[in-house]
């Protein structure tokens, strides 16, 4: 009964407070569509200078294979060290330049020279490129083999395979991470400012002082935010799916119960941050710090965590968004990987049920101040 | 005036600096994450998990494998030797990567024919997918160019060189250390700057300096100044730690990197205080700062580039100061630029700057409660 009052005082308090509806609904569809059409790491049409010093038959082949070539957006430079001011100026990205005994060299000798130079500030970038210009190389030898009725002489030849993202399209796993990242943004951040707003208001202590026993006052605190956050997981699920056409290979409930899980850790989070601080200013500042970047940087949402330093893998493990991606990651493009999912709901639960008894634990021992 | 201006920035540092909680949050988590972002954030692989299944167990394949053994980039982690054996290691995400041998690839590369190797990868990441594929295909290659040089087989006609500028082992740190410098100085100003007005709004003391002599001027100038004085000192500990502390290159000239420095701190500033000055209260504040500061991030480059977005976003992106300043950074670290090379960076900063400044001066008279 009583619990049933402060659900119902903090749902209005909710659903009277434009700002908190604002975080759970609006924040969703903005970051989402901000990611999931800003965020890509997909290069289209790098802007590529090409210099030709003697045009033949096999230059021009080759150059209509990077023409062709989705990757790349060739411009033609009449000597290289116009081309080398374009890559200095930022112009574009990458070079590729045939010299002028190319074609001579390609007749007699072989190992023709085909020169690239790449801008290498942006080294993701410029490794990517290399391998779109190996992929172009490839494909016009054998495309030249071909015409003159030969077989390519090579020893071995490489068959790649990409399962689960054939066409290796960034979106598809950019936005089941961000659905992670929104989640902490949901979860941390608001209950963080709200519960530590009472205490700075001095609202809690009056709470405090009624009969309300402290386990409901947190639940009564947790379960429309809960509520609120996991709507906001769906609308982001529902855009994912609909808006940005990423697959969903597992089931449906697995997401949501994982979802669940996720949830109470982020918002006992949240709890553990205002507890702790009891001052707006902190309180948002240390879930700033503690949950965005970490979610961000150390999930493995964009870097991969097995390169990172092994000091840096055992702090991972000390962020929940990092167990919540990698079920995300499989749910969305692989399917029910029970050895995936499993183990890493494990940890979410753990994870919820450390952070609130941490938060029960300050709780108790504030209450005898 | 100047003496008032001085005594209001005085109490601003103080309000800052005083409370043991706040000094916390401002010094300590940036070097932490510095050092953490630093060492997780990197688009470089090693050490990636893979699984070979050898079919032909001849000395041929036994080379090949081990040239991917030797590879500080892959690490073996288990033989397959059943079809059957593939997809639970991929699924379970105990390998990134498995090299698939067919049975006849030494038969084939004795008599002279293209011997297929199959690569199959884990693609629910897929810039990992591709950045792995890149180093499978270079180290197939290599292995192949060596077979044909040793078993008298006819060369190439032609063969891809790279070089890259400004970073030739394409370090991805060398990107990303800048990047964070640009980030880190981003959130310190705005925490600094965007509860500036706001807490006071909230304790009324807001509208005591509104009827005290002080022109709005002077008391924008109080407010920005420590944010501009604590953005430069810690973004000068950061640079340090990153030349020092990480060996990125420091090419350009000081003097370009601090006049884009003081530029984009007084844009992050302004946009702070504008934020600070249309909330009505600290929560306000934090959340219009937070929802400047995510897109702000995920806009500017930082991790992903500018030019793979829609046409769309990247017209929003020209409001993106930090836009500016990671190209600033970036090219006078790697790139050795100038000031002179960066005028087109360092003005839009500029108006982004005055304009959000004035705005800011100008709610401070017109908004009030």
């Amino acid at each position: 009964m009583r619990l049933r009052g402060l659900l119902r005082k903090e749902s209005l308090q909710i659903l009277r407070d434009p700002s908190s509806i604002a975080i759970a609904f609006v924040m969703p569809v903005v970051l989402l569509l901000l990611f999931g059409y800003g965020v890509s790491l997909d290069a289209k049409n790098v802007p590529l200078a090409v210099v030709v010093e003697q045009p033949s038959a096999d230059t021009a082949s080759l150059e209509a294979g990077f023409a062709y070539s989705n990757y790349f957006a060739p411009r033609h430079f009449a000597s290289i060290q116009e081309a080398q001011g374009a890559l200095e100026r930022r112009e574009v990205d990458g070079i590729v330049w045939l010299r002028a005994d190319f074609a001579r060299r390609l007749a007699s000798t072989g190992n023709a020279p085909i020169g690239v130079i790449v801008n290498g500030v942006n080294a993701n970038q410029a490794r990517l490129v290399q391998g779109y210009v190996q992929g172009v190389w490839i494909g016009w030898l054998e495309q030249r083999a071909r015409n003159r009725g030969e077989e390519l002489r090579q020893p071995v030849r490489l068959e790649q395979r990409i399962w689960f993202n054939a066409e290796v399209r960034s979106t598809n796993y950019l936005v089941p991470g961000l659905i992670a990242v929104i989640m902490t943004l949901i979860g941390a951040l608001l209950t963080a400012l709200v519960v530590a707003r009472e205490w700075e208001r001095g609202t809690m202590e009056a709470l405090m002082a009624t009969p309300v026993r402290m386990r409901e006052l947190l639940i009564g605190k947790l379960v429309p935010y809960f509520i609120l956050g996991m709507g906001g997981m769906l609308l982001s699920v529902a855009m994912g799916l609909w808006l940005f056409r990423v697959p969903l290979a597992g089931s449906f409930w697995v997401l949501v119960l994982a979802s669940a899980l996720f949830m109470s850790a982020t918002l006992a989070m949240g709890l553990l941050i205002s507890v702790v601080t009891r001052n707006q200013f902190v309180a948002g500042q240390v879930a700033i710090i503690v949950t965005f970047l970490p979610a961000f940087i150390l999930s493995g949402f964009i870097f991969e965590i097995r390169s990172m330093p092994w000091i840096i893998q055992w702090i991972t493990h000390l962020v929940p968004a990092r167990y919540f991606v990698a079920i995300l990651q499989s749910l969305f493009l692989a399917g029910d990987v029970w050895p995936v999912v499993l183990p890493n709901a494990a940890a979410l639960l753990l994870f919820a049920a450390v952070l609130f008894a941490l938060v029960r634990l300050r709780t108790a021992a504030k209450r005898l101040e | 005036m100047g003496a008032i201006i001085f005594a209001l920035a005085r109490k601003e540092f103080l309000a800052l600096l005083k409370d043991k909680r706040s000094r916390f949050v401002i010094v300590v988590p940036p070097f932490v994450q510095l050092l953490v972002f630093s060492f997780a954030a990197s688009f470089d692989l090693n050490n990636v998990p893979f699984a070979v299944y050898n079919e032909d167990r001849s000395a041929a394949s036994r080379a090949l494998v081990a040239r991917f053994e030797g590879s500080p980039h892959f690490n073996l982690v288990q033989r397959i030797d059943a079809d059957g054996g593939i997809t639970p290691a991929i699924d379970r995400r105990d390998v990134l990567m498995v090299l698939h041998i067919g049975p006849q690839f030494s038969e084939q590369l004795l008599l002279g024919r293209t011997a297929p190797a199959q690569i199959i990868i884990d693609g629910r990441n897929s810039n990992t997918a591709l950045i792995v594929l890149n180093y499978a295909r270079s180290i197939v290659t290599d292995f192949s160019q060596d077979w044909a040089r040793e078993h008298g087989w006819p060369l190439s006609p032609a063969v891809v060189s790279t070089r890259a500028w400004f970073n030739p082992n394409l370090e991805s740190r060398w990107f990303i250390v800048p990047g964070i410098v640009g980030l880190l100085t981003l959130v310190v100003s705005l925490l600094v700057t965007a509860l500036s007005v706001a807490r006071e709004r909230e304790a009324g003391s807001f509208d005591q300096l509104l009827v005290t002599p002080l022109r709005p001027t002077a008391i924008l100038l109080g407010k920005a100044l420590p944010g501009i004085i604590i953005g430069i000192v810690e973004a000068s500990l950061i640079i340090a730690i990153a030349v020092y502390g990480f060996g990125v290159p420091l090419r350009g000239d000081l003097l370009a990197l601090y006049v884009g420095l003081s530029l984009f701190l007084l844009s992050s500033i302004g946009i702070g205080l504008m934020i600070s000055s249309l909330a009505a209260t600290q929560q306000q504040a934090l959340l219009g700062a937070f929802l400047f500061l995510v897109p702000a991030v995920i806009l500017s480059g930082f991790a992903t580039p500018i030019a793979n977005m829609p046409r769309a976003v990247q017209l929003i992106t020209y409001l993106d100061p930090l836009r500016y300043f990671l190209v600033v950074i970036r090219g006078v670290f790697l790139e050795g630029s100038t000031v002179d090379a960066l005028l087109h960076q360092y003005w839009p900063m500029a108006i982004i700057g005055v304009s959000t400044l004035s705005f800011a001066a100008w709610l401070f008279r017109h908004r009030m409660y």
